[in-house]
């Protein structure tokens, strides 16, 4: 009877263990130490600082990664767009919502989670939250086109390649890859701008300075002072997803 | 043996038949394609010639993980030298495409998918 109960015991163990899998406290804490030196990207938008109409910014990033302008609704990439305020923002929805948030036009990208839902899913680790900046990366050599990242995110930052993007791309700039069909595609925070020493594209390209891209873990940084000035907000925040994009109303 | 004429002849005309290429090629007194590899508009290759002909898929393969995974764009080479890793940006600023890349890999059937993303021009 013991020696049941021991071999019942031994076949629990994994699941002991799974269940258990509690962090270790003092890895926990050298892992906060580690995130509060390391540098974590992230951007403001100031939304009321749009004009009408301008997109100067998605204009800039669409040329620069080659992104494609492809007219089927069912088949388009998008990095950075532009979505009704009542859409990006559904909790903060109220019957008597101030006439200058209704229909505003607000720009939506990749947020670069703390905890990203699809780097979590991802079966090929093509997608990851890169330790040295906190950029969701991607590695479209990996990626399988199996799209649970895209069902993951909860921001819907995420568009897969149907078809062949070439033929949509007007002007191809040979510096940045296409991407090639049966792969996903996002926001990188200009990850290969960032690393020779420049700023987002989008940011460079807004003349309205609405777009604020910098260092939260830097108290000093232009997006710190920004953000302890003002009231913001994030997209969906209650999902515990951390978000890294700021809005500021 | 029933038949032996004709068998003996069906082999022989098999045996010409299969053997044609070797024949046509000595009747024109020329060897098969091989590719033409144009010569880079650099100096140096990143490592040396011997050694990128056995492996520079392997590169390839390294500097890709560098770049992407690691995020480190610089390559230090065996000699100590510095370049950045940039399969359009280093390797195609000397090498052509048509012309040095798919000499060898269209010869040998090799198919790859670097170009259905990185652009190697119009």
């Amino acid at each position: 009877m013991a020696g049941i109960a021991f071999v019942g015991l031994l076949a629990a163990k994994p699941i002991f263990d799974v269940i258990s899998r509690a962090e270790d406290p003092k890895k926990a804490a050298e892992a906060q130490t580690a995130a509060q030196t390391q540098t974590k990207w992230g951007m403001a938008i100031k939304i009321a600082n749009c004009k009408d109409g301008c997109t100067d910014c998605i204009n800039a990033c669409n040329t620069i990664h080659n992104v494609p302008d492809i007219p089927d609704p069912k088949h388009e990439i998008k990095w950075i767009w532009d979505v009704n305020y009542e859409d990006v923002f559904p909790e903060q929805n109220s019957p008597f919502l101030a006439n200058s948030l209704k229909g505003l036009p607000v720009l939506v990208l990749c947020n670069h989670c703390d905890h990203p839902p699809c780097a979590r899913v991802c079966p090929t680790a093509a997608t990851w939250k890169r330790a040295a900046d906190g950029i969701v990366m991607m590695d479209y050599h990996r990626c399988i086109g199996c799209r649970y990242c895209m069902a993951a995110c909860p921001y819907g930052a995420r568009s897969f390649n149907w078809v062949d993007p070439r033929p949509y791309i007007k002007q191809i700039n040979p510096d940045y890859p296409t991407r090639t069909k049966g792969v996903v595609e996002k926001c990188d925070f200009c990850e290969e701008r960032l690393a020779l020493g420049l700023i987002p594209a989008c940011v460079e390209a807004c003349t309205e300075k609405a777009l604020v891209f910098g260092d939260l873990n830097d108290p000093n940084s232009d997006i710190r002072k920004l953000l302890a000035t003002n009231y913001s907000i994030q997209r969906k925040a209650e999902l515990g997803t951390g978000p890294n994009v700021y809005y500021v109303i | 043996m029933y038949d032996k004429g004709k068998i003996i002849a069906g082999i022989v005309i098999f045996l010409i038949l299969i053997t044609f290429p070797i024949w046509y090629l000595t009747a024109h007194s020329q060897t098969s394609h091989v590719p033409q590899l144009q010569a880079a508009a650099g100096n140096e290759c990143v490592e040396s010639t011997s050694y990128m002909l056995d492996n520079h898929m392997k590169l390839l393969d390294e500097w890709r993980t560098l770049v992407v995974r690691d995020g480190n764009d610089t390559y230090v080479a065996s000699n100590g030298q510095e370049w950045n890793i940039s399969l359009t940006g280093t390797c195609l600023s000397c090498h052509n495409k048509a012309e040095f890349c798919d000499q060898c890999h269209t010869y040998e059937g090799v198919t790859l998918n670097c170009w259905s993303c990185h652009f190697a021009g119009y």
